[in-house]
């Protein structure tokens, strides 16, 4: 009607404009106190200087960036050469991250799939099916995978009692342990976004393909992938992004050898090793990082949606 | 009409809308629009959707602030007042019943808000429901009721206050034919019983003519006309409001010649016709002629100086009629239309036929614009 | 190809991998809610059916620990679900009832922020400022860093509960002489009311299985269960850590399982 075009056919109403104001200062209150200023203290943390029993020393210092890109040797004074080491936990987090993402989609997909295909009263019971695991508390499903995968654990005796394997095999920290645990952390950020976009497809569009002579994995890579590509990347993006800096899976599950981000900056606020700063400083990359991927995903999304999507 | 002259009347004019214009940023939905809708009256804003008559209403309501102008209820302003204090109700289009209340709270629910206490709001809800003859049904949720019966307690609802005027958006619009039928007649016959102004709002000319003592008809945020139903149907103003309500032939004419107040009509063709002239229409304008189809009619031979001459492409049948598509030679295409309880006095011609179309004296009108 | 399949919806094999993800998914818990039952010292021996490690858990040399850390773990859900929904019905209201105004972007990405600043970083954030500005760690650290971790999961099923309600219902409460103030308590609440249970629910779960922020902003010995299990299973998985786990794997369930039948039932219907 015409009032309802005039307001646009946004999902808003403006029963309280009035109010608005004094409705959101609560959350606009909290979340910049107990959020934003954090990450805003934080920045000016990673530029102070370190105190050696953790806390930080208010002088204004470059030391921390320094020492997470340059190697100056033993006594810093040597020409500067680039540090490899935490170069190298950021590109083992991306990459972990990524394998963990791979493996999602490959499982993800047609699981999403799937649901999305059902009866339209079932659908709701399988997303349900789905997401529970993810409601139980990360740290008990990390352990309880660690459990499972031991080299003694009930895997393993199950795969030697049938007789497929002589030897245990070692699966708990290695990469693979952590790509799995990561999996399991994350697979429902994979399968809604994906499920939502299946269940808007117009099938209608499948079947005008196979009319006209598409065979059927033909007609998922031409028809249906392209229309559901959004949640696709959608879904790859909500599980990159918190996979890369989770700590409780390679903590748990990859041992030290597989030391990713999150162990990286734990290790700075625990104990005697620590160096607030560092820790500042390799947490605001890994924020900045995360945010230039949600900023060009988001200028994609909007891409998508305006050329008619 | 003639009761503008009663305009400082505070008791005969309901809603007096003044020069009213809403618009949202850029987009103007009401183009200064001045109307006043009297006491007592079945009063109906029809239009095409996206018109403004909706938002018309949910000014009158309270829904929508005024950009300018103003809204007198019986002689005091009203547009500056929140919804709750304008004495005013609405039938919604959705009927919007509180789905956590049952049928006799939703009634009441007016009344407790007006300091009713509630007990005696629930008696008079329970009248209420009585005259819409629910009161069965007074302990159920709004979803175990059927849509008419939704519809009912709506209304129901909204009368329960005794609100000066009551509003309907589209009350009808979600309902079948056959209920949509029996409601209209139901909603007049109330009108009538309570006395209260109704201010109806519907895309649905029919509706409109079926139920109204006035129609304002509107179109683009502007009000085309403004009249009784009969006045509406038969002497249309302009070209929008012949071709919005019911079916007819619009033809484009220039004007020859004028006599005694009888313009005389090229048509195309060689073909000419006289009708009344229309003051602003001078000889020489090219303008629009409405014809209404079931004012004409076919004869073998012409029956009067103006008998058209043509040929009978189609004859469709719809029922209560029979339309017949004529080409007249080198000319346009005329619809005629005759209504099969007439087919003793008038005459059917198979396709191909060749034939004369005739037309009722008054039929046709010359159109401004 | 399955040639007799000619079903253009189903593809060979989808089936097979969405069964897969699911034992994947379900086969830890399974396995070590069956093992929380175990009679065994042992973890790998199955010795029969037992409750000993839940007796264990009630009243065995670290009962008083895990005890202590259930009583905050639950009090600080409850009080950071209770504040954290309430702050996400008002700003619901204010988002989707507000109109459209210049902040509503960002007021929205400030109500995701917790969601897309990752968890460790919100962890060193808050142990930052909390340091920054003097505030002892203890229970009321993790308490204020959990009410703004659990607003915008309170917030996503409330606001979205309300979208759901088309604002006619305000409108004739208002057109019916309802002030905004009795058509929002009269009217609003009573409907969005399963949203807001939803959202309480989820909220109640995010701060219950909290880690890592908690084990960052916690003061020394203030334990949460979460914490305290992950300090225990550092030393070695125990089998009262599988009973513990097995039992707060329950509360999830059953938390998730009632907010789930909430949400379904539409009662604008």
């Amino acid at each position: 009607m015409a009032a309802g075009a005039a307001s646009g056919g946004s999902a808003t109403t403006d029963t309280y404009k009035e109010a608005r104001t004094w409705l959101l200062l609560p959350a606009w209150v909290t979340l910049c106190i107990l959020i934003l200023a954090p990450v805003l203290m934080m920045l000016v943390y990673s530029f102070l200087t370190k105190e050696f029993r953790g806390g930080v020393i208010w002088e204004f210092s470059l030391a921390a960036y320094d020492q997470f890109f340059f190697d100056r040797g033993l006594f810093g004074d040597d020409p500067p050469k680039i540090e490899w080491t935490y170069i190298a936990i950021f590109w083992r987090s991306i990459w972990q991250a990524g394998a963990a993402t791979l493996l999602s989609l490959v499982i993800g997909f047609p699981t999403a799939y799937f649901i999305a295909t059902r009866a339209e009263n079932m659908r709701p019971v399988w997303v349900f099916l789905i997401t529970i695991p993810y409601w139980v508390n990360l740290l008990i499903r990390t352990v309880s995978m660690k459990f499972l995968l031991r080299d003694q654990g009930p895997l393993n005796d199950f795969l030697i009692n049938i007789g497929l394997i002589d030897s245990p095999l070692h699966i708990v920290n290695t990469n693979f342990a952590v790509q799995l645990g990561l999996f399991y952390s994350y697979l429902p950020f994979m399968v809604l976004p994906i499920y939502a976009a299946v269940e808007r497809y117009n099938f209608n569009l499948s079947e005008a393909a196979a009319d006209l002579y598409a065979s059927k994995w033909t007609t998922l890579r031409r028809i249906l992938l392209p229309a559901v590509k959004p949640g696709v990347i959608a879904g790859c993006i909500l599980v990159f992004v918190p996979s890369m800096g989770s700590f409780l899976a390679p903590d748990l599950l990859g041992g030290a050898k597989n030391f990713m981000i999150g162990s990286l900056i734990e290790e700075q606020f625990k104990g005697n090793a620590g160096n607030w700063p560092f820790g500042a400083a390799a947490s605001m990359i890994l924020l900045t990082m995360v945010l230039i991927i949600l900023m060009i995903f988001a200028r994609q999304q909007a891409k998508a949606e305006k050329s008619g999507g | 009409m003639l009761r503008e002259a009663h305009l400082s009347d505070k008791e005969n004019i309901a809603i007096d809308v003044r020069d009213a214009v809403k618009r949202y940023g850029d987009f103007t939905a009401l183009k200064k629009i001045s109307l006043s809708i009297m006491d007592n009256e079945f009063f109906t804003l029809l239009g095409p959707s996206g018109c403004g008559k909706t938002t018309l209403l949910r000014m009158i309501a309270g829904f929508e602030d005024v950009t300018e102008g103003a809204i007198f209820l019986y002689g005091d302003e009203i547009e500056n007042l929140p919804p709750n204090k304008r004495p005013v109700n609405t039938v919604f289009q959705n009927y919007a019943l509180f789905p956590h209340m049952t049928i006799l709270d939703n009634v009441a629910f007016g009344l407790e808000m007006r300091g009713a206490s509630k007990a005696d709001a629930r008696t008079k809800a329970g009248e209420m429901l009585e005259l819409v003859q629910l009161s069965q049904f007074s302990a159920r949720k709004p979803s175990q009721l059927s849509g008419g019966q939704q519809q009912r307690v709506a209304l129901a609802r909204a009368l329960a206050p005794q609100p000066k005027v009551l509003l309907l958006d589209e009350p009808l619009s979600a309902l079948d034919l056959k209920l949509r039928k029996a409601m209209q007649l139901e909603l007049k016959h109330l009108q009538r019983e309570t006395g209260i102004t109704f201010i109806f709002v519907t895309h649905d000319q029919e509706e409109a003519l079926t139920m109204s003592d006035r129609i304002a008809v509107m179109s683009a945020g502007e009000m085309q006309q403004l009249g009784s139903p009969t006045d509406i149907y038969e002497r249309p103003h302009n070209m929008f409001v012949a071709d919005f309500i019911g079916e007819t032939n619009l033809l484009e004419v220039s004007v020859d010649g004028i006599a005694d107040g009888r313009a005389t009509c090229h048509l195309g063709g060689g073909h000419e016709l006289t009708c009344n002239a229309v003051d602003g229409i001078g000889v020489g304008s090219k303008v629009h002629m409405s014809i209404r189809p079931e004012r004409l009619y076919m004869s073998a031979e012409p029956t009067a100086s103006e008998g058209l001459h043509g040929r009978v492409k189609d004859n469709i049948f719809v029922g209560t009629d029979i339309t017949t598509i004529v080409q007249l030679d080198e000319g346009p295409d005329f619809v005629v239309r005759t209504s099969n309880s007439d087919r003793g006095n008038k005459r059917i011609f198979e396709p191909g036929t060749e034939m004369f179309v005739n037309m009722e004296r008054g039929a046709a009108r010359l159109l401004a614009d | 190809m399955a040639s007799t399949n000619f079903d253009i919806k189903t593809y060979p094999g989808f089936k097979a991998v969405t069964l897969l993800c699911l034992i994947v998914l379900y086969a830890p818990l399974v396995v070590v809610t069956i093992y929380s039952f175990n009679a065994s010292q042992s973890l790998t021996n199955w010795e029969g059916i037992s409750l000993r490690w839940y007796a264990d858990v009630f009243s065995g040399p670290e009962s008083s620990k895990f005890k202590e850390a259930a009583k905050n773990s639950f009090i600080i859900a409850i009080i950071a679900a209770t504040v954290s929904t309430s702050i996400a019905t008002l700003a619901a209201t204010g988002m989707v009832r507000g109109g459209k105004f210049k902040l509503r972007t960002v007021s929205f990405g400030l109500i995701s922020l917790p969601l897309m600043v990752p968890e460790i970083v919100t962890a060193v954030a808050t142990l930052i400022f909390f340091n920054s500005i003097g505030f002892d760690r203890g229970i009321m650290t993790i308490l204020l860093a959990h009410i703004a971790f659990c607003i915008p999961f309170a917030y996503l099923p409330i606001s979205a509960r309300m979208q759901g309600i088309e604002d006619s219902y305000e409108q004739a409460a208002q057109d019916l002489y309802a002030t905004k103030r009795q058509a929002f308590t009269k009217i609003l609440l009573p409907l969005m009311m399963p949203g807001i249970i939803s959202g309480f629910l989820l909220a109640f779960i995010v701060s219950l299985d909290d880690f890592i922020i908690t084990n960052f902003v916690k003061g020394a010995g203030v334990e949460t269960l979460p914490t305290a299990i992950f300090g225990s299973v550092k030393q070695g998985i125990k089998p009262n850590i599988m009973a513990i786990s097995t039992m707060l794997l329950g509360v999830s369930v059953v938390m998730v399982t009632i907010s789930y039948f909430v949400s379904k039932k539409d009662n604008t219907k």
